[in-house]
């Protein structure tokens, strides 16, 4: 197991080990924060964060905790990087931290974030498993993201509205109108719409391998 | 002597689907005369748009299925799904309102789930239902019956009303004139008794039984449904128990004609889609129960749902809410009413029970 290479960590949680279209974890807070960018953004980032962290500090101690005890253990530290996460987007992103809602304490019980506990840094050195943590949850992100992006073009035809949430006043003309205004399409950011673009990116990666 | 040695049915040609697909596109005629004549080119004009793009979307899919094109064209079965989304669509939509709904009905929720006679929910009512939240005040505008116009304005003729629906043919834009419907009033009336809304709305005061135009247009739907009957295309229980429990519902909460009333019965039973949805909709082989005794169960609850989500719900009608909920639950119903085969004293279960 330590011989795995960065470049195939990288390859498997980007792409063709994608946490949610392949192994399809995570597919709450997928189908019930990607109806904008922002919201999407925001809660991949603070998903990557706790995941990278709770990878770190798994790896550290892999060799001191008992099986028994494994669990509670991993579960403890994921709900304390939940903790911190939380805390930070309370007090920089407050609005986009209570446009989230429940879905940030949630990231405790997303089970990609105990599995990567248990499959990848609980065997495998720090560093390594920091990368797994960062490429893993950054393939969720990016999954979120790209839901995210075409559920705001569709359904109010724009995209990176309200981006100030997240960055701050710079971001606050960086909206843009693809359809004019008045455009709307509401079922693509109610979660029906969810259903229907998440369904059409499923395993892509398996689709789009050659046969 | 020989002796003719048939079994039963002693069907005289084989009843194929492009045949009664047609026979359903005629007896929809009725009730689009009577939406033609009550609320203008309207319902006409979506029914030749949505026509239009179910046929160019089945033969898109076949296309892409590498089926014979002409084939399941033939069998009509998208034209109908595209004749009755226009029918329950409001009169003088826009025309991409139209455009959404069918290629919605026919691409996703037809063929994505495999096609004509493997799709779980009604294709003509999830286009109905994707467009009323997607676009709620396009689809809650419901045109002012004719005999009811403002003063002074004359009804649109039909290139007037293409102009409405396709704004890019007039030079100055043209406005449709809408107005409540019969539900729609009821749901609005909170301090009127039954009476003195009926005297006081044109809608009721002018009308024989229930809302102006909405009588004739339901009636005609029934009358389409009775020929569909008469000519054995489906069987009699799941209208007559959707219409009864649907009457039933109404009669229990008319509440004497008090302002909370909801409505009399035939006052539901004449309005909004009630007749479309009972004979046309509900009536759908392939997404209702299968058995008889199945079917009563299946438009009963039908009944309920439209009467429960009309008088509590914020949506203009419910035809099309309680259907799609009665067919997530139709095979349900189904492994419930299993009928007694021929010679056996007990029904057979359909599934197995575990040991």
């Amino acid at each position: 197991m330590a011989s795995t290479s960065s470049r195939e960590v990288a390859h498997n949680g980007l792409w063709k080990n994608n946490p949610a279209l392949v192994q399809l974890l995570g597919l709450c807070p997928l189908l019930a924060v990607t109806g904008s960018v922002v919201n999407a953004l925001g809660l991949g980032l603070a998903t990557m964060l706790v995941l990278a962290g709770s990878n770190t500090v798994v790896s550290m101690i892999r060799n001191h905790v008992s099986e028994a005890v494994k669990i509670p253990a991993f579960v403890m530290i994921i709900a304390t990087f939940t903790t911190c996460t939380e805390l930070l987007m309370q007090a920089f992103t407050y609005e986009l931290y209570t446009i989230l809602g429940i879905f940030i304490p949630l990231i405790v019980t997303n089970c990609m974030i105990l599995g990567r506990a248990e499959a990848f840094a609980c065997k495998n050195p720090v560093a390594i498993s920091l990368f797994d943590g960062l490429m893993m949850g950054g393939g969720f992100g990016l999954v979120l993201l790209s839901i995210g992006a075409i559920r705001e073009i569709l359904g109010s035809g724009t995209l990176f509205a309200d981006m100030h949430l997240l960055f701050g006043p710079i971001a606050e003309n960086w909206t843009l109108h693809l359809f004019g205004e008045g455009y709307g399409f509401l079922i693509a950011v109610l979660p029906p719409g969810a259903f229907l673009v998440a369904g059409a990116d499923l395993d892509s990666p398996a689709r789009a391998a050659p046969r | 002597m020989a002796l003719l040695k048939l079994t039963s049915p002693h069907a005289h040609a084989a009843q194929n689907t492009g045949a009664v697909m047609r026979l359903v596109l005629l007896a929809t005629i009725p009730g689009l005369l009577a939406l033609t004549v009550f609320f203008g080119w309207g319902s006409l004009i979506n029914i030749l748009i949505a026509g239009t793009v179910a046929v160019c979307c089945e033969a898109l899919v076949m296309r892409l299925r590498k089926r014979p094109v002409m084939f399941y064209l033939r069998d009509c079965s998208a034209l109908v799904t595209a004749v009755l989304l226009g029918l329950a669509l409001p009169p003088l939509a826009p025309w991409w309102v139209v455009v959404i709904g069918t290629g919605f009905a026919i691409l996703i929720a037809k063929h994505l789930y495999g096609g004509l006679g493997y799709n779980p929910f009604n294709p003509a009512m999830v286009g109905y239902v994707v467009l009323l939240i997607s676009f709620p005040v396009q689809m809650t505008a419901w045109a002012t019956p004719l005999p009811l116009y403002p003063e002074g304005l004359s009804a649109p003729s039909f290139w007037e009303s293409l102009q409405i629906v396709f704004p890019v043919l007039s030079p100055g834009n043209i406005d449709a004139v809408t107005a409540a419907t019969p539900l729609d009033t009821f749901k609005h009336n909170s301090s009127l008794l039954v009476t003195q809304l009926y005297e006081k709305t044109p809608l009721f005061s002018q009308a024989h039984w229930a809302g102006l135009g909405w009588e004739w247009v339901n009636l005609g739907f029934l009358a389409g449904g009775i020929l569909l009957l008469a000519r054995r295309v489906f069987t009699w229980h799941a209208p007559v128990a959707m219409l009864s429990s649907l009457a039933l519902c109404a009669a229990l909460f008319y509440d004497s004609g008090s302002s909370a009333s909801h409505g009399s019965p035939l006052m539901h039973l004449l309005s909004g889609g009630t007749m479309l949805g009972a004979f046309f909709i509900v009536t759908d082989p392939v997404t209702s129960a299968t058995s008889n005794r199945g079917r009563l169960i299946y438009g009963a609850l039908i009944g309920v749902l439209i009467f429960i989500i009309r008088s509590w719900g914020s949506y203009p009608d419910a035809v099309a809410f309680a259907v799609l909920l009665m067919n997530f639950a139709a095979p349900l119903i189904d492994n419930y009413t299993l009928p007694r085969t021929y010679g056996h004293t007990k029904s057979r279960r359909a599934t197995k029970k575990k040991e």
